[in-house]
C-alpha cells in the first residue's frame, strides 16, 4: 500500500515538472515568435479550454454533445451584449458575468439533455443548441443578426483596470499581455479540470460511464451527476467563448450553429478523447491545421472532412492516445 | 381566405419535400442505427446535379426534342446518381465502424458531411444553379385570382406516390420483411443465411435516394445552393425527432406537422419560427421520446 502511494506521488511529481516545463516554454515563446504565431496560439489555447469542458462530458461520462456551441457561443454574446449594453470594461466583470450566464443556460438544457443517453442525447443538446441560433439568427435589432455584435480590444481592460489598450500601439500590446493573461486561465482551467476528473466526483462519472447500472446501484444518483458534469462543461466552454471574442473582434451566429459543435467534438477527436490531454493537443492541433487548410485552400472543409474521416478509420485513440500507445509500447521493448 | 388555401398548399409541398429527406434518415437509422449527418447535404448534392443536367440539357439546345415531359425525366438522375454515392459511401466508410460506439458514425458522417459540402462548392462552383425553367414551364393555375404554380402539385403527388411506394415496399414485399428482419435482430437475419452486408448496401442507398428526390423534386421551384444541406438535415431532424427515429409513419406526420408550424410561423411569429420547431422536437423528446409512431 504504502509503495503503491509512494509511485502515485512519483508519477504525481513528474506530471507537475513536465506540466511546468510545458507552461515555461509556453511563457518564453513569444519572445522568439512574431506575432501572428502569439494569436494563433492563443486562439488554440482557448479552444483547448472548450474542449477540455467538453470532454468532462464525452471522455469522463461517454455523453456525446453535438450542442456545445450554444455555451460558447453564450459566452462570447454575453460578453457582446455587457460591453454593448452596459458599458462593462473589465474583462475580470465579463468572466464572470459570462459564466454566470452560460451557467444559467448549460444548467436549463442539461436538466434536459440528462433524461437521454446516447444518440438521442446527442440530438437534444444538438436541437437546443439550435434554438440560441436561430434566436440569434432571427432577433437580429438585439443580436446584430448575421452580423453580429462588434466587441473591439481597444474598450477592454485586464486585472481590475491595471492593463488597457488605448494609445498608440495598442494592438501589439493587446497581444502580447493577452497571451499571456489566457495562458494563466488555461492553467488555472486545466489544473480545476484535472482536480475534478481526479476526485471522487470525477471518479463517480468514470463509473457511470463504463457501466451504468453497476454505478447506480453503488448509490450513485446517475441523473445528478451527469447534470452536474454537463454543467461544468458547460461553464467551461461558455469560458472558452468568454477569452475568444476579444481577441476575434465580433461574435456572429456562426459560432452558434451546429457544424461549430462538430469542430469541437472534431478536435477532441483529434487529440484523442480517452486521455486527459488529448483535447489540449487536439485543441491546439486542429487551430494550426484548421489556419493552414484555410490559406492554403479554397476547399479547406474538404481537407478538414478528410482528416477527419481517416483519423476515425486509422488512429480513433487520436494524437495523445496514438503517442501513449507507441510509447509504452517502446519502453516495453527497452 | 385565399391566402389560406395557398399558404396550406405551400406547407403541402415543403411537407412533401421534407417526407422525402426524412424518410430517408429514418430508414437509414431504423435498418442500420446509424443517424446519418450528411444526410441533407446529399439532398443539397441531389438538388444540384439534377439543376446541372436540366441546365445543361437545355445549353445544349435539347429543349425542342425533349420537351417538358423529357425534361421532368431528367430530374430523378439527380437521385440515382446519391443512390450512388450512398451505395459507395456504406462499405468505403460506414462498414469498418459498425463494431465501434455509435460515437464515430456520428463522426465519420461529419466528415463526409465537410467532404461532400466542399465537392459540392468544387463541383457546381460558389453560384445557386437553378432549373427553374421547368417551373416556367409547367405553367401556373389561378386560385381566387391568385397565380398558383402547378409544379408544387407536381411535388405534392410526388411526397404521396413516394409516401405509398415506400409504404408498400416496406410492408408488402419480400424485400421489405427482409429489411425489417434485418432491422429486427441483424445477427438472427445473418444466422438464417441472409447477406447482412448487401442488405445494409441497399438500405443505405434507398436512404440516399430518398434524400437526392427530396433535391431533384425541389431544384425547380428554389435553387440549389451551398448550405442548403446543412438547414435542410435540421428539420428533417425534427422531423423524425417529432414522429419517431425509424418509423415512416412518423415521418409522414412529422413532416406534416413540421411543415404546418413552420408556414404558420412565417405568417404569424416569424422571428422565432425556427425556434419553436426545435423546442416542440425538444419537447417531443422529453414527453415521448421514442416520437409518436416510434417503438422503444
Amino acid at each position: 500500500m504504502k509503495e503503491k502511494e509512494a509511485a502515485a506521488g512519483a508519477s504525481l511529481w513528474r506530471l507537475v515538472a513536465a506540466a511546468v516545463l510545458i507552461l515555461a516554454a509556453l511563457a518564453v515563446l513569444p519572445r522568439f515568435v512574431d506575432p501572428y504565431q502569439t494569436v494563433l496560439l492563443t486562439y488554440g489555447l482557448i479552444m483547448a479550454i472548450a474542449a477540455l469542458g467538453f470532454n468532462l462530458l464525452l471522455g469522463y461520462t461517454a455523453l456525446l454533445s453535438f450542442g456545445h456551441s450554444a455555451y460558447f457561443g453564450a459566452g462570447a454574446y454575453a460578453v457582446a451584449f455587457m460591453m454593448r449594453d452596459l458599458g462593462v470594461q473589465s474583462m475580470e466583470v465579463f468572466i464572470i458575468g459570462g459564466m454566470l450566464g452560460t451557467l444559467a443556460i448549460a444548467a436549463l438544457f442539461g436538466f434536459v439533455c440528462v433524461r437521454h443517453t446516447r444518440i438521442f442525447f446527442g440530438i437534444l443538446t444538438l436541437a437546443l443548441s439550435q434554438v440560441l441560433w436561430s434566436l440569434a439568427f432571427k432577433f437580429f435589432w438585439f443580436s446584430g443578426g448575421t452580423d453580429g455584435i462588434r466587441v473591439g480590444y481597444a474598450n477592454l481592460n485586464l486585472l481590475a483596470g491595471l492593463i488597457d489598450f488605448k494609445g498608440p500601439g495598442s494592438y501589439q500590446r493587446f497581444v502580447f499581455s493577452y497571451y499571456y493573461y489566457i495562458l494563466a486561465l488555461f492553467a488555472l482551467a486545466t489544473v480545476i479540470m484535472w482536480v475534478i476528473v481526479h476526485s471522487p466526483f470525477g471518479k463517480a462519472l468514470q463509473a457511470i460511464r463504463d457501466n451504468e447500472t453497476r454505478a447506480r446501484f453503488v448509490g450513485i444518483s446517475v441523473r445528478r451527476y451527469r447534470w452536474i458534469a454537463f454543467m461544468i462543461s458547460g461553464v467551461f466552454t461558455g469560458l472558452a467563448g468568454i477569452l475568444w471574442v476579444p481577441l476575434n473582434g465580433l461574435t456572429t451566429p456562426d459560432i452558434l450553429y451546429w457544424p461549430f459543435s462538430g469542430e469541437i467534438v472534431f478536435m477532441t477527436v483529434l487529440g484523442g478523447f480517452r486521455t486527459f490531454a488529448g483535447p489540449i493537443v487536439g485543441a491546439v492541433a486542429f487551430n494550426y491545421l484548421k489556419t493552414y487548410a484555410v490559406a492554403s485552400t479554397e476547399y479547406w472543409q474538404l481537407l478538414l472532412g478528410a482528416v477527419l474521416v481517416a483519423l476515425i478509420m486509422l488512429l480513433p485513440a487520436g494524437i495523445v492516445g496514438t503517442a501513449a500507445r507507441l510509447w509504452s509500447k517502446l519502453a516495453r521493448r527497452a | 381566405m385565399t391566402i389560406l388555401i395557398i399558404q396550406i398548399l405551400n406547407s403541402f409541398f415543403y411537407a412533401a419535400v421534407l417526407f422525402l429527406i426524412a424518410s430517408g434518415l429514418s430508414l437509414i437509422y431504423g435498418v442500420m442505427r446509424i443517424v446519418n449527418l450528411a444526410h441533407g447535404t446529399l439532398y443539397a448534392l441531389g438538388a444540384y446535379v439534377s439543376a446541372w443536367i436540366v441546365g445543361s440539357a437545355l445549353g445544349h439546345a435539347f429543349n425542342s426534342t425533349l420537351g417538358l415531359f423529357g425534361l421532368l425525366l431528367l430530374l430523378p438522375i439527380g437521385a440515382f446518381a446519391i443512390a450512388a454515392v450512398g451505395a459507395f459511401v456504406e462499405p468505403t466508410l460506414l462498414r469498418p465502424l459498425y463494431s465501434r460506439p455509435e460515437e464515430y458514425h456520428l463522426l465519420v458522417t461529419f466528415g463526409l458531411l465537410m467532404i461532400l459540402d466542399d465537392v459540392m462548392k468544387l463541383l457546381f462552383g460558389g453560384t445557386p444553379l437553378s432549373a427553374g425553367s421547368i417551373m416556367d414551364s409547367v405553367g401556373s393555375i389561378r386560385i381566387a385570382g391568385l397565380l398558383y404554380p402547378l409544379y408544387n402539385f407536381f411535388v405534392i403527388i410526388i411526397g404521396l406516390v413516394a409516401a405509398v411506394g415506400l409504404w408498400w415496399f416496406i410492408y408488402r414485399t419480400k424485400f421489405g420483411i427482409i429489411l425489417r428482419a434485418t432491422s429486427q435482430d441483424r445477427r438472427m437475419a445473418s444466422a438464417l443465411g441472409l447477406n447482412v452486408s448487401r442488405i445494409y448496401i441497399q438500405a443505405f442507398a434507398i436512404g440516399c435516394f430518398m434524400a437526392g428526390l427530396g433535391g431533384a423534386v425541389v431544384v425547380p421551384a428554389q435553387a440549389a445552393v451551398l448550405g442548403m444541406g446543412i438547414d435542410a438535415l435540421i428539420l428533417a431532424f425534427v422531423v423524425v425527432v417529432i414522429g419517431g427515429l425509424g418509423s415512416l409513419e412518423g415521418a409522414l406526420v412529422g413532416a406534416l406537422i413540421v411543415s404546418l408550424v413552420r408556414t404558420a410561423g412565417i405568417q404569424f411569429f416569424p422571428e422565432i419560427e425556427l425556434a419553436v420547431l426545435y423546442l416542440i422536437a425538444a419537447v417531443v423528446l422529453l414527453v415521448r421520446p421514442t416520437g409518436l409512431f416510434g417503438r422503444a
